[in-house]
């Protein structure tokens, strides 16, 4: 079937399987920062925006997403939010392996536009979605934390 | 502070945080095709037969039969093949790789491959391997390695005795729970097979090829990709994966990418070794700890792999941070038709230290002292001898360290309140870690070397060490740029590369910083004498220190170059209905020397910490008649955000004699000491002895009932 959507703000037509996942289909387009860490739903690696909204790429059927806007990193790095919160993890030491890294990017983009002024609880709980085995998250809540600061008035 | 402990951008930063760093299962290149491997599903059997349909134009079987020379991956011993050929030793043991262009045509075929067993007998655990008499999987014994070792008079002294403690203990499998899986990627060019992908020890891969295909080196290359997360799970194993990507490209000389599925990598790579720990002390009149008999067990699963050199860390690891002078220790890694076992973050430290520590603990209940106290009484000093009788050269600040997490913690005055204050514990650990390989093994299996280049002003670092997430692009260009006092930004690294990185050891061991980086020093040392030439190269290689000594054969010596230090706190309290744990702190204080930057060394503690964690309480994985009953992210749980203490840590300064800039190894050591202490905090809640780990409600429930 054809599917259109709106990727990172450009028209894209696909021409797939219905069943489909999301995750292969933008990882066909080259968004390679949109991993596969588990394929279930439970890691947060696949995470990409859907219309606004945070999702695991690995579980949206690409029918689905007709019509939508879907982000990725790819799309979201060149906006002046991403520069406050690649601050804020640069501050915090956020990044080691790097493999959850833009899962947690697009993660603290969905808290941040959902509430400016988030609290470390929310944070946490903003980001349960999202599994790293390197970090025991603490650095990368406070480079959340960092980049409300930096990007105040972004969001 | 150091001024080469003051933090600085990582150099993969950029690369990592804009979603710009290509892993490889992000390469795409033209023509290329994937590999699917079929696996035994079962734990042990004869291959009877192996029927494979009719294969669509394009499609391979690579088996077997397409390795040149040596059906083995050379490890310690050389007994694992690379592809089964008659019979199967574990649930997962790969038998052949379906190659192709279109994923969906691949597991069709899969699909239709008939195999037939002939059962054999399975050993399914360390009970079974024990009372087995035949038929053996490794020679004609039930085990892959059996040590012992002693220390002082240990049959003279226990005759003294007036009494003896004993404790049994059982630890449980762990994943290393990389969010990347095992991948690879491998080319052929009619002369050179190149395989990139997920790893930590590059030269362990080259050595793998070189065995499979009876081709010298200047025909194999070897190349780290960015590597999401390694934690041991890609010392040994990824030469599996390697090997297969690379006959499936020479067979079809098409560029072939392999890359597991979470599943299928929970299930066949491999875990940290569960273990039954014993431990007796023996004790005089003066309820002084005369003699210790300590007794390891661990299950090495289907192929010998590493277990061996992790039962050596196990086994010198268990004495603990304590002098006592009488010691019988001995140690066991039986084969199974389990999933292999092998490298994972402590390496078998966190197994001994969480009993040995557990130990102490019920012996400071039991002689009614205080658990801090009882175990300053045997703090190992400077001079001293380790349980294998290897003098501590080097200050060791123990005694700094146990003050400092007491009063980081408030220890004495939560301990005396919470024996009348319900479901709440605290509990504490002492540890250290072996930094680098054991005994001479740097100096003579090993034997790293590193390669320094100056072109005009720019200066490049060729080392096989690999970025795993730890920051060694980054900490090994600042050893060089401050040793050579130049800026940072004329110093360059990239990920290793087997075509001009000479083998400087594989990226585990705790022994980057110590033993690479000191290399690196050094031979910056040497280019600074003669930085007035305009364009040279220097290569380093590593000499064993003369004042250490190692006897393989009787474990007799310095175990290893160094050691770091630590001790933590774990407060918890205990829901009354639930039986969760809620963890209410963790504090800890170690001794790495010198930290090479403050941030990375953080983010390594805390790193280190939350994976103890799960070690300790979360991450449940049995094996039920060979095949791992949680294989999924759904079913093996790690933490997560809402899973974690707030954590509290310090450093020490005590710099270290050994390493760069006075820094030690660090790596590991965070993730050994979680465990005893979060246990003996639940142990105080509760007020009974819980001689397992992960501990889990349904655990703290049976000893509350009973
Ligand atoms: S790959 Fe989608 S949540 Fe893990
Ligand atoms: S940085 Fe490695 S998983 Fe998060």
């Amino acid at each position: 079937m054809k599917v259109n959507f709106v990727l990172n703000q450009n028209n894209v037509s696909v021409d797939v399987e219905h069943s489909n996942r999301l995750l292969d289909v933008l990882r066909d387009l080259h968004q390679t920062s949109v991993k596969e860490g588990c394929g279930e739903g439970e890691c947060g690696t696949c995470s990409v925006l859907l219309n606004g909204k945070l999702v695991n790429s690995c579980l949206i059927a690409i029918a689905t997403v007709e019509g939508c806007h879907v982000t990725t990193l790819e799309g979201y790095r060149n906006t002046k939010r991403f520069e406050a919160i690649k601050k804020g993890f640069e501050v915090s030491g956020g990044v080691q392996c790097g493999f959850c890294t833009p899962g947690f990017v697009l993660a603290a983009e969905a808290i941040l536009s959902e509430n400016p002024d988030p609290t470390t609880a929310e944070i946490r709980k903003g980001i349960e979605g999202n599994l790293c085995r390197c970090t025991g998250y603490q650095m990368i809540i406070d480079g959340i934390l960092a980049a409300k600061n930096i990007g105040k008035g972004l969001w | 502070m150091n001024k080469i402990s003051e933090s600085i951008k990582r150099f993969d930063f950029e690369d990592k945080i804009s979603g710009k760093a290509i892993y490889t299962p992000d390469v795409h290149i033209e023509g290329m095709i994937y590999a699917k491997t079929l696996r035994s599903k079962v734990p042990r059997a004869k291959i009877v037969y192996i029927q494979i349909p009719t294969l669509p134009e394009g499609y391979f079987i690579v088996d077997h039969h397409d390795i040149p020379e040596k059906n083995v991956i050379p490890v310690v011993f050389d007994d694992q093949p690379i592809f089964a050929t008659d019979e199967v030793n574990y649930i997962g043991e790969p038998i052949l790789l379906v190659v192709g262009p279109e994923k969906i045509v691949i597991l069709e075929i899969m699909d239709k491959i008939i195999i037939e067993y002939q059962a054999i007998q399975p050993i399914l655990s360390i009970e079974d391997a024990e009372s087995c008499s035949a038929p053996f999987i490794f020679k004609n014994q039930p085990h892959f390695v059996k040590y012992e070792y002693q220390k002082g008079s240990f049959y003279e002294s226990v005759k003294c005795a007036k009494r003896v403690i004993s404790d049994e203990f059982r630890t449980g499998y762990q994943e290393q729970a990389y969010l990347e899986t095992q991948s690879m990627f491998a080319t052929y060019d009619g002369h050179t097979v190149c395989v990139q992908g997920s790893m930590q020890c590059p030269y362990y891969i080259v050595e793998s090829l070189k065995v499979a295909l009876g081709w010298d080196e200047s025909r194999i290359r070897v190349i780290q990709m960015p590597t999401g997360g390694a934690f041991g799970g890609k010392e040994e194993y990824p030469s599996l994966p390697g090997v297969h990507a690379a006959l499936a490209s020479i067979k079809t000389k098409r560029p072939v990418q392999l890359v597991f599925e979470r599943q299928e990598d929970i299930q066949c790579s491999t875990k940290r070794h569960p273990t039954i720990i014993r431990i007796e002390s023996y004790i005089d009149e003066n309820d002084d700890i005369i003699a210790r008999d300590i007794e390891v067990k661990s299950d090495g699963g289907a192929y010998a792999g590493l277990s061996s050199v992790v039962l050596q860390r196990t086994i010198f690891s268990i004495a603990g941070c304590y002098n006592i002078g009488n010691l019988r220790v001995r140690g066991t890694v039986f084969a199974t038709n389990n999933v292999v076992t092998g490298a994972f973050r402590g390496f078998g430290g966190p197994q001994a230290f969480y009993a040995i520590e557990m130990h102490m603990e019920n012996m400071a209940n039991q002689l009614e002292a205080d658990p801090i106290e009882l175990r300053r009484k045997y703090f190992v000093k400077q001079g001293d001898t380790s349980s294998t009788q290897g003098i501590f050269y080097d200050p060791i600040v123990l005694d700094l360290i146990a003050d400092e997490v007491i009063a980081m913690s408030d220890f004495n005055e939560k301990r005396l309140r919470f024996k009348s204050e319900k479901l709440k514990g605290i509990g504490c650990s002492i540890f250290y870690h072996g930094c680098g390989f054991t005994g001479a093994g740097e100096a003579e299996l090993i034997k790293p070397s590193v390669r320094l280049k100056k072109d005009k002003s720019e200066v490049e670092i060729f080392i096989s060490s690999t970025e795993i997430g730890q920051g060694v692009l980054t900490t090994m260009r600042k050893i060089v740029a401050s040793t050579l006092d130049i800026s940072i930004d004329h110093v360059h690294h990239n990920y290793p590369d087997s075509r001009n990185c000479p083998d400087s050891g594989p990226t585990v061991a705790s022994r980057t910083v110590l033993i690479v980086g000191r290399l690196l020093q050094d031979c910056a040392i040497e280019m600074k004498k003669r930085w007035n030439e305009e364009s040279f190269d220097i290569i380093q290689n590593y000499v064993y220190p003369s004042h250490l000594s190692w006897d393989n054969q009787i474990f007799k010596g310095n175990a290893y170059p160094d050691y770091s230090w630590g001790a933590n706190v774990v407060e918890v309290e205990i829901d009354e209905n639930t039986y969760e744990i809620d963890v209410k702190g963790i504090w800890a204080v170690y001794d790495i020397g010198t930290p090479i930057d403050s941030k990375i060394v953080k983010g390594q503690i805390e790193g280190g910490i939350v994976q103890g964690l799960g070690y300790a309480m979360m991450e449940v994985l049995e094996s039920k008649a060979g095949k791992l009953s949680q294989d999924t992210f759904t079913t093996y749980i790690i933490p997560s955000s809402l899973d974690i203490p707030p954590i509290f840590s310090k450093l020490v300064e005590n710099p270290s004699t050994v390493g760069p800039f006075g820094a030690r190894g660090l790596g590991e050591l965070p993730l050994v000491g979680v465990a005893p202490a979060l246990a003996s905090a639940v142990q105080q809640a509760i007020g009974t002895k819980i001689t397992k780990i992960p501990i889990t409600p349904e655990d703290i429930l049976k000893e509350v009932q009973s």
